[in-house]
């Protein structure tokens, strides 16, 4: 059905016949993980750059203002002068700090968020780690980030990023719960764990769609339950400005707190992928039943650009969201997960398992 | 007092997981410091240090003529700079048996409650970023920009004006100054229901202020809190209605009062602050009589030998100033009791027991301005 969509595994499998034919199988293999290596690094500081800057311009528009606008044309270049000026400063030593942890913590949470960008399916066939359990893959990438968050708060040797990384830590184990069961409402659904399997199995109607109001609350879950696990607001408790200056990070300067900064953005993008994927099809086209003719249309539109739409507008709205709530109180945190959103997402799953051996969905 | 309405000394101990919350931090609004005892998220107890901006106004005054005092009133509560000045003013009014023309009641009248609106705007924006709530900030700060234009046409300048002089005022208003009142009236009419569906009604907000840091009448009392804090305890203390000064007296306006005693219940006496302020100024722009801005006074002021003692109501509560005179140009002695040092040191009775978060929306709903606290 969408063999008309322009396939990018033929781009890169003539990339890999082209290197096999000159240098031996092994070097093949190493000079492409080289190469996607390197691709990835500069995509993931172009994409955290764009997204500070996208944050900026969507808080700017919420609150009547202008946002960035001097460096560059509309201050597209303004991210960047912040990271110039970021790699500039100096990296401010913490007396009785634990020095190798205090180095190692930002390097955690950047190459968790790294490896679960891998999974990511950018386009049809564009398409790093793609295997057979790629949502477990993903959850369990993503949530190494708290390690480094917990040894950040831990290695400051300070009290406020102490309290920080704590919060953090029962905010990220709790709804880790919410996220994976949401997810696993779609697995049920479309009886696989793997992401290219998970979006084959949408091309005659994106989940939400087909899935009943089941595969919506799993959704709205997903939301709440994903922008309470990438710390922002109103989930922002272990870097809460207004309590704890800076919670877990307080101690950071220059890079390193750039690192932790970038990690988050990215972490952002990452869920967004993650629910666009599962929730919306991820690159597939918008879809219905037999409208022939309609169906085409939407197959002319190149998948890349299907999956990027689908990520900003769940990133759009977790940025509308940090911008208008204010922000929870951990006790009340903890609560909407005990004894809300776990219980409605397992009963969801009960739901949607019984959906499925009725044979009720689409 | 009796035990029961205020606590024991409290007893600093060993263990105690102790934060410094200040003097640079983002929710104490200025450099004071609380000192926090935590234990895991809760808080056990906390003692206010006071004195980083400590500048010794009361005792620049033995050395400053009563002109130069104004000056330095502006400098204490800087969002009730206007009515600071009023204060003193009455004062020396009162001492030197100055009647003040009705056009200066008047506008002075005016200008207290768009200090008062301008103030609460203010509050409104931090107690917003307190809580989390970005957005709120640029709405009050939005609407507050409207009152600073006004304040900047008429007297130069938009924070600390000083355009109040003992016998009335610096120098007339500008002519437009009616006109834009008016305007911003009516803005602000249509503005300031926003800020309850962007804040008031959240569910979020909701669940973060309802029942926070709940005061009792009696505790009000017992510690000397004015003001919105206190009229949220069901106390009614707005000196605008027990002793009315300026052309308080020919209005007709609600003083609000909650019965709660909670942090929402102070919230909502500012919110509803701001719709009394409007009325209030929209009884008077229209009717200030002609006349002359200023009475005739002496270009050397000598206040008889005594004690003068006046009050007025700030945006944040009672301000009385209290001045002994031997008979020079300059006070023996100036003393103002100043509405947030009171309101400062009821923050432990209401903060402990609850969350670190708690005692964030509870500092913000006492809207503390430090300067005042320590003068």
């Amino acid at each position: 059905m969408s063999s008309k969509i322009y396939d990018f595994s033929s781009l890169t499998g003539s990339i890999d016949a082209a290197l096999n034919s000159w240098m031996s199988p092994g070097l093949a293999v190493l000079t492409e993980l080289v190469i996607i290596g390197l691709v990835f690094l500069i995509f993931y500081a172009l994409l955290g750059l764009f997204l500070v800057y996208l944050e900026r311009k969507v808080c700017a528009v919420i609150q009547n203002r202008v946002g960035p606008n001097r460096v560059g044309k509309w201050g597209l270049l303004q991210t960047i002068a912040d990271l110039i000026k970021l790699l500039m400063k100096e990296l401010i030593p913490i007396r009785k700090a634990d020095h190798l942890l205090f180095v190692l913590a930002p390097f955690i949470v950047i190459i968790a968020s790294f490896m679960a960008m891998g999974a990511v399916p950018f386009a049809k066939g564009l398409h790093v780690l793609d295997f057979n359990i790629g949502v477990f893959y993903v959850m369990a990438v993503s949530s190494l980030g708290v390690v480094g968050i917990l040894i950040a708060g831990w290695s400051s040797n300070s009290k406020y990023p102490l309290i920080g990384a704590m919060r953090s830590g029962a905010q990220i184990v709790s709804y880790e719960l919410s996220v994976g069961l949401s997810l696993m409402a779609i697995v049920v659904f479309s009886g696989t764990m793997s992401l290219s399997g998970i979006i084959e199995s949408q091309a005659d109607g994106w989940w939400i769609f087909k899935g009943h109001i089941p595969a919506f609350i799993a959704f709205i879950v997903f939301l709440i339950a994903s922008t309470a696990e990438i710390n922002r607001g109103p989930f922002d408790l272990a870097e809460a400005e207004s309590e704890l200056t800076a919670g877990f990070h307080t101690e950071y300067s220059g890079i390193k707190f750039a690192f932790f900064f970038l990690a988050e953005y990215i972490n952002m993008f990452i869920v967004a992928a993650l629910g666009a994927t599962v929730f919306l099809g991820g690159w597939m086209p918008f879809h219905i039943g037999n409208w022939e003719g309609f169906n085409q249309v939407m197959d002319y539109i190149p998948s890349i650009v299907w999956f990027f739409t689908k990520t900003f507008f769940i990133i759009y709205v977790i940025m509308w969201f940090k911008w208008t709530f204010p922000r929870l109180r951990i006790d009340q945190l903890l609560t909407l997960e005990w004894k809300f959103l776990l219980p409605i997402s397992m009963f969801n799953i009960l739901l949607i398992a019984f959906l499925v051996l009725m044979h009720w969905h689409f | 007092m009796s035990e029961e309405i205020i606590k024991d000394v409290i007893v600093r101990e060993n263990e105690d997981y102790i934060i410094n919350m200040g003097p640079q931090h983002p929710s104490t609004h200025g450099v004071l410091r609380f000192e926090v005892c935590l234990k895991g998220e809760t808080v056990k107890y906390l003692i206010p240090h006071i004195g980083y901006i400590h500048r010794g106004i009361e005792k620049m005054c033995e050395a400053d003529t009563y002109q130069q005092i104004i000056h330095l009133t502006d400098r204490m509560d800087y969002l009730s700079a206007h009515i600071n000045n009023e204060a003193v003013c009455m004062v020396v009014e009162e001492a030197m048996q100055v009647e003040v023309p009705e056009r200066v009641k008047y506008i002075r009248t005016i200008l207290d409650e768009l200090n008062r609106l301008a103030s609460h705007q203010l509050w409104w924006c931090a107690f917003g970023m307190d809580l989390g709530a970005l957005t709120a900030f640029f709405y009050g700060l939005r609407d507050r920009e409207h009152i600073l234009d006004i304040f900047e046409e008429s007297f130069g300048s938009r924070l600390l004006h000083s355009f109040n002089t003992p016998g009335g005022l610096m120098h007339d208003v500008h002519p437009n100054f009616q006109k834009r009142t008016k305007e911003f009236i009516t803005y602000f009419r249509k503005k300031l229901p926003e800020y309850d569906q962007l804040l008031t009604g959240n569910i979020i907000f909701q669940e973060r202020v309802k029942g926070v840091g709940y005061m009792s009448r009696e505790k009000a009392i017992a510690y000397g809190v004015t003001g919105p804090s206190a009229r949220g305890s069901n106390l009614a203390c707005d000196i605008r209605k027990i002793a009315p000064y300026g052309a308080y007296d020919k209005v007709q306006f609600n003083e609000i009062l909650m019965t709660e005693g909670d942090t929402f219940a102070r919230y909502q006496v500012r919110m509803g602050e701001m719709w009394e302020s409007m009325k209030i100024i929209e009884q008077l722009i229209d009717n200030i009589p002609e006349g002359d801005f200023t009475a005739k006074m002496k270009p050397i002021i000598k206040l008889p030998a005594g004690e003068y003692f006046k009050r007025v109501e700030t945006a944040r509560g009672e301000l009385a100033v209290y001045v002994v005179s031997d008979g020079n140009k300059t006070p023996y002695r100036m003393k103002f009791r100043s509405p947030n040092f009171s309101n400062l040191f009821v923050m432990n009775e209401l903060a402990a027991g609850g969350k670190i978060a708690d005692l964030v929306a509870i500092s913000g709903s006492l809207d503390l301005v430090i300067p005042d606290i320590d003068r």
